[in-house]
């Protein structure tokens, strides 16, 4: 085998032509690991919204609480059922709340579609990953709102003492809320009762039932499923998340991975060209390395190998740039609750080891040629180069 | 001019009617022509020629680096015609040193990297590998550049790595193919005092193909070729 610190010492030789070939397929690498952090932070976003003992429970066919409706008396016959659990206070963990959308100002002339949810007794002792950091609950009856966190600044007035205004009527914020990233942190909370009459609803949207435990989970998705005098539908809370964000993250995905795959192709022939350089200006060397025994598989491999490196370096490249935007958050509409979204790129040891075989592996592509076209080198052309 | 009679031992190559045409196009472009030739083991051999009178060509055969169009070559007891690839280049690695006139050492190698190459083919361990290239280098006076890269060392000083290359897997045999074709008289005189060092007390097998008399005054006999027939 033809020593790995050659192939290394001949890159760094050659720096310039390896640098920018680096920086190319870093470029692509860089695209590839955003486009799946970007994804999987939508999918943190809204799927981490989900507790695996809760069950989100919507009128049958609904797809999202928005175009979901539930009568007040489904909410009470739910929570006579024998799974659910129940509060410090002794009532059953059933509650009914309500989704809609408002519009609050962002910035001088924009607008953004945000959630808001009405909110029962239960909300938030249904959801323990729901926790207040700044402020307090709103009170019952009032029409007092607190913030997801991811909300704070985004509108000139949603901040903890500030005042909304939607549905012509004022609404102080009087908390902040954070949810481990998940969905309830692109929400305002308020009053559900409150937030009815504000909207002229009389029903709930859904109601997210607390069980005893994640065990009972399914008997009690099947007995809302057959009992006759409902037409609804339970899911699993992390579920009816999950569910929420595929849509957008499949699009980012497969929007993404198709643009890294064009510029892939364009990598690829960099790595080709820098590679195909390589080897010419090296015939004469590999031409000795033949004469003096090694094997045309051995010069074949190390010209691999070699592009390999270069794909490889590409991949930290990519995926350090990538890395560097774990820190930018943005804010999107979620056309399939057509309420904003606020995320970041959320990076994983599996998008990282990704990144980094596809740069190795665009190396390996555009090595190939060039590797066979050394390895298939007359040795006593190469070495009268 | 011979300073040594023909070598009376076993031969180390043998060419029994070896002929070499290579096709240019449609073109058939005969180099070699029915050459008969046998090297002994030890011997140190000079071919002379004018260009193009299939000197290097010869050299090619005896090496394995390439094969007759007919007529059989045979060194150290093997018939290179039967050896595919793979084979040959396995016997090269164990059987050949190779010197060339441009040294064709690895620029972004040190001396001792360089040397060290067709060891990388054999069984050694890393420290005797070790051991083995600083024999090489201080059989030619190189002892002390080991860490230096050939474009920080003369001519005729990566000419002496390239013969420290060439023999530092033991091999039975030295092709160097003008050797001092690219030095000024003392480096070329330097390196032919190590070819005697090789030939005379370390019995290697020499074959040398140059256009410098003075070159192939110090073999034991000399060939001359001339359109591919040796005279």
């Amino acid at each position: 085998m033809v020593p790995l610190f050659y192939n290394a010492r001949s890159l760094w030789a050659r720096r310039l032509s390896t640098g920018l070939t680096v920086v190319g397929l870093g470029l692509v690498v860089f695209v590839f690991s955003a486009v799946l952090m970007l994804a999987n932070g939508i999918e943190s976003a809204l799927a981490s919204g989900g507790d695996a003992s809760n069950v989100v429970v919507l009128r049958k066919g609904a797809t999202s609480e928005l175009v979901s409706g539930l009568e007040r008396d489904a909410v009470r016959i739910l929570a006579t059922e024998p799974q659910v659990a129940s509060g410090a206070d002794g009532q059953p963990l059933v509650a009914g709340e309500r989704v809609v959308l408002l519009t609050l100002p962002s910035g001088s002339t924009k607008a953004m579609n945000t959630s808001a949810r009405g909110i029962s007794a239960e909300s938030f002792e249904a959801r323990p990953e729901v926790q207040l950091v700044a402020g307090r609950r709103p009170r019952p009856g009032t029409n007092e709102v607190v913030l997801g966190r991811s909300l704070v600044g985004t509108s000139p007035e949603a901040t903890l003492g500030g005042e909304l205004r939607f549905a012509r009527q004022r609404w102080p914020v009087v908390g902040v809320i954070a949810a481990r990233g998940g969905a309830f942190e692109s929400e305002v909370w308020a009053d559900a009762m409150r937030l009815g009459t504000a909207f002229g609803r009389d029903d709930f949207s859904s109601a997210v039932v607390r069980l005893r435990s994640p065990a009972e989970v399914d008997a009690f998705v099947k007995r809302v499923d057959a009992n006759p005098r409902f037409t609804l539908e339970a899911k699993p809370e992390p579920k009816y998340w999950a569910d929420q964000a595929s849509g957008l993250a499949a699009f980012i995905r497969v929007l993404g991975l198709f643009v890294s795959f064009v510029f892939s192709v364009g990598a690829v022939l960099g790595a080709m060209i820098t590679m195909y350089a390589q080897v010419a200006t090296r015939v004469a060397e590999l031409g000795m390395l033949r004469a003096v025994g090694f094997r045309r598989r051995s010069v074949l491999a190390s010209v691999v190998v070699e592009s390999a490196m270069l794909g490889a370096a590409g991949g930290v490249l990519g995926a350090l740039g990538a890395l560097a935007t774990r820190w930018i958050h943005i804010r999107t509409l979620n056309f399939q609750t057509f309420a904003a979204v606020s995320f970041g790129f959320s990076p994983t040891p599996a998008i990282l080891l990704g990144a980094l075989l596809f740069g190795t592996a665009m190396g390996l592509l555009g090595g190939l040629l060039p590797a066979l076209r050394a390895a298939r080198l007359s040795i006593l052309d190469a070495l009268r180069a | 001019m011979s300073l040594d009679a023909p070598s009376a031992t076993a031969p180390m190559v043998r060419l029994q009617g070896v002929s070499k045409t290579y096709r240019r196009g449609t073109v058939e472009v005969p180099v070699l022509a029915g050459v008969d030739l046998t090297i002994g083991t030890g011997a140190f051999e000079a071919f002379m020629g004018p260009s193009g009178s299939g000197k290097s060509t010869l050299l090619n055969l005896v090496s394995g680096l390439d094969r007759p169009t007919t007529g059989v070559v045979e060194v150290a007891g093997r018939d290179l015609a039967e050896m595919d690839d793979r084979e040959l280049s396995d016997w090269r690695a164990a059987h050949v040193g190779f010197v060339f006139q441009l040294y064709n050492l690895i620029p972004v190698l040190t001396a001792a990297e360089n040397v060290e190459l067709p060891l990388l083919l054999t069984p050694l361990t890393r420290g005797e590998r070790r051991q083995h290239v600083a024999a090489a280098l201080e059989l030619v006076g190189l002892g002390h550049r080991v860490g230096h890269r050939p474009p920080q060392m003369s001519g005729g000083e990566q000419q002496r790595v390239a013969i420290a290359r060439a023999i530092v897997s033991d091999p039975d045999l030295i092709i160097a193919d003008e050797p001092t074709g690219d030095l000024d008289r003392k480096a070329a005189e330097a390196v032919l005092d190590l070819f005697g060092v090789l030939h005379r007390d370390l019995h290697k097998t020499l074959v040398m193909v140059t256009h410098d008399p003075h070159a192939a005054e110090r073999a034991g006999r000399v060939h001359h070729l001339d359109k591919g027939v040796l005279q």
